[in-house]
């Protein structure tokens, strides 16, 4: 049986914030490799357009790229490009940021989504995110199409799209 | 099968709270000393240890599971450190179960800590990384985006209400009045779940557990020593456990089949046919009130889209015909990551002892499942535990 | 089994540039606050003994990690102790050069069975030898926080 007082010292905020803590900010900084595939997805999307590998193995279209099958084990075929449109499979609506400060009242809620891409296998889908819509109007299986900066605002980013919005 | 009978006979833990005072070694000590106390074990009597911890950036301590190791009893010993999300508290015994069903050890202390108040400015922050650097980060994601989005599609492809969902956490909130660690144990209503601030809809405040510091402990030994230290050994009679893609936008997130695979896995080691009728008391890991209908269905508790119908019956209450979470879960008892499932666990432990005081579920459990998950909604952590 | 298309030159590769934009308090737990508080208030350096296993910990610690009980017995040591080891440091930990090299040493206070680790006053740099007793050289009061630089370094006694 467990006893009723077991151990472990809770401390209140106010308690944290009176007591002696040592703190750090670590210079946590990173260059990660983009690799051949993301390479050339993000470079795809500099020029206006999304990108793709096929395997031969499951006859799938994957994206995001990938220079290996991770169904088949073995490396992907071909390069194939799809539509910048796809069908939203899921989504939210928040006005929590990633570091739990909220969204000014005048800003609007952020709408992430998982969007599947057209022209991929059947449930390819990429985070991103869905506007210029009521948060309200947007369903599960509704059409949209990517709304990307203009040209020379791209930079070879997730973010050259800016949204994905219904059409 | 080749391999030895392996029983729990002790546990420990500590209280579940927003931030402690100790430091992440003084909760693994304070639970892992309890876990031998209980045992009338000392630490002369552990052959090896496992430790269960999630990534080095919520404690915010660099190779923690070395920094760890003497407050988990590993001076000088076999030690070994794993980590899968918060499939960790659940994977933690299946690690340990291969240190001695193997024949290797006859005794193991298995550990899971977690303090997370450490990071600052919110521990939801450390999760930032889970998404990937590159086609993912730049949109500024939270961690409540996935299951915000997981959530609401399978709420969408059973035709639930966030009504029907919200029930889970005033079941589980209300058992954890019960649970002496708890953190958020509380009578609350489906309206005050309903009323909370939505956070990513359709995720509100009440539909989710608490970031938590706290420490977790079991004791693991070989039949020959189980029968020397208890008279009430609880054997792991199942293990199972599966990772899926990291590629998550490509799965259609309404059902988990990592977590099929791994309770399959396990339930065919148990020898298990039809866990909707032979499992007297599950604890599905429920880190959000929707999780613990998503997890039923993969533990095969009941049919795909039904979960929700057997709360709203008073199915999974504690006096229901299948007892989940009567613990309080990961929504009322806390979160601390990788220790949760470990929670769970000394539930099934204490359940089948017959010796959950209060929380106690009526007529005498004799088979139980214990699930865990975690990562980028990947991997499933399965135990069974019979008397 | 190799991949069907590779980077054959160094310009062509790409990365992405990013942070883990986290950062921490630590609280100093149970052992660590009678330590440190001791330290700020009166300039005084406690220790826990283990009388099971004859061990002296210090810095402190709530329980023995050797036979696992906890540890109630708390003692005074002095400020002064012996030099186990030590190294001179030239580089900081992004590689860039010390404007002066820093002695960082392992010190066993008198009475403790374990070390601190600490700076050693950069004066002493040619008294430096394994053996060498050494003093703490503490803030004055008004300026010790609660952290390990309330202890300025220790130095080499003659």
């Amino acid at each position: 049986m467990l006893n009723e007082k077991l151990p472990g010292t809770p401390m209140s905020s106010e308690e944290f914030e009176k007591a002696i803590t040592i703190e750090d900010h670590p210079a946590l900084e990173y260059a990660w490799d983009d690799g051949v595939a993301i390479g050339r997805y993000l470079k795809e999307l500099k020029n206006g357009r999304i990108v793709a590998r096929t395997c031969s193995g499951c006859d799938r279209i994957m994206i995001p790229p990938r220079m290996f099958c991770e169904l088949c084990w073995r490396p992907t075929d071909e390069w194939h490009f799809v539509k910048d449109t796809g069908v939203v499979n899921t989504f939210a609506v928040t006005r929590v940021n990633w570091d739990a400060s909220r969204r000014g009242p005048n800003e609007p809620p952020l709408m992430p989504a998982v969007i599947e891409i057209d022209g991929a296998s059947k449930g390819m889908g990429i985070l991103h995110l869905l506007g210029d819509v009521d948060p309200k109007k947007v369903k599960i299986g509704m059409k949209v199409k990517a709304v990307w900066k203009p040209e020379k605002e791209r930079t070879g980013a997730i973010t050259d799209i800016k949204y994905f919005k219904p059409y | 099968m080749g391999y030895n009978k392996v029983a729990c006979v002790g546990a420990g833990i500590t209280r579940f709270v927003r931030r402690a005072k100790e430091t992440g070694r003084e909760l693994a000590w304070e639970a892992a000393k309890m876990a031998l106390d209980s045992a009338g074990m000392t630490l002369k009597d552990i052959d090896c240890v496992v430790m269960g911890t999630a990534p080095d950036a919520f404690d915010g301590v660099h190779m923690k599971g070395e920094y760890l190791a003497d407050g988990s009893g590993g001076f000088c010993k076999p030690y070994m450190r794993h980590f899968v999300g918060g499939g960790t508290g659940v994977f933690a015994p299946i690690h340990g179960w291969q240190h001695v069903a193997s024949g290797k050890f006859d005794t193991c202390l298995v550990v899971c800590e977690e303090k997370m108040s450490s990071t600052f400015p919110h521990p939801q922050g450390a999760f930032i990384t889970i998404f990937d650097h590159t086609t993912e980060q730049a949109l500024g994601p939270t961690l409540i985006w996935i299951f915000a989005l997981e959530m609401n599609r399978y709420m969408q492809r059973w035709g639930l209400s966030e009504r029907d969902v919200a029930k889970v956490s005033v079941q589980n909130k209300a058992n954890a009045i019960d649970h002496p660690a708890a953190q958020l144990g509380q009578k609350i209503t489906v309206e005050d779940v309903l009323n909370s601030e939505v956070l990513a809809w359709p995720v509100k405040r009440l539909d989710i557990s608490p970031a938590s510091d706290g420490a977790a402990a079991i004791i693991l030994t070989n039949e020959h020593k189980a029968r020397q230290v208890t008279d009430k050994p609880v054997w792991v009679s199942g293990v199972g456990w599966c990772l899926e893609t990291a590629y998550w936008a490509t799965r259609d997130l309404y059902y988990p089949v990592y977590v099929e695979k791994a309770a399959k896995m396990a339930y065919d080691m148990a020898g298990i046919r039809e866990p909707d009728k032979e499992i007297h008391v599950a604890e599905p890991y429920d880190p959000f009130d929707y999780k613990m209908l998503h997890h039923m269905e993969g533990l095969l508790l009941c049919k795909r889209g039904e979960a929700a119908k057997l709360v709203a019956d008073g199915v999974t209450a504690r006096t229901g015909r299948l007892p989940c979470c009567p613990s309080g879960g990961a929504l009322g008892v806390g979160n601390p990551i990788a220790a949760t499932g470990l929670m769970k666990i000394i539930e099934l432990f204490l359940q089948l002892r017959g010796e959950a005081g209060k929380r106690q579920i009526p007529g005498d459990p004799r088979v139980g499942v214990a699930q865990a998950w975690g990562d980028l909604m990947q991997v499933g952590t399965v135990v069974v535990m019979n008397r | 089994m190799a991949f069907t298309e590779r980077l054959t030159r160094n310009v062509d590769m790409t990365a992405w540039h990013g942070k883990i934009p986290v950062h921490y308090r630590y609280t100093l737990g149970l052992a660590g606050e009678k330590f440190f508080t001791a330290l700020k208030k009166d300039g005084k350096f406690l220790a826990t003994r283990c009388d099971r296993c004859g061990i002296t910990y210090a810095p402190p610690s709530v329980y023995c990690e050797r036979c696992f009980d906890a540890l109630d017995t708390w003692i005074e040591l002095p400020p002064t102790g012996t030099l186990m080891s030590f190294t001179v440091v030239t580089e900081d930990s992004s590689g860039h050069a010390l404007k002066e090299p820093q002695i960082i040493g392992a010190v066993q206070l008198d009475g403790a069975d374990t070390v601190l680790i600490h700076r050693i006053c950069p004066h002493c740099v040619d008294c430096l030898c394994p053996g060498a007793r050494v003093k703490a050289v503490l803030l004055e009061k008004k300026k010790r926080a609660g952290g390990i630089n309330d202890i300025v370094h220790f130095e080499i006694l003659e």
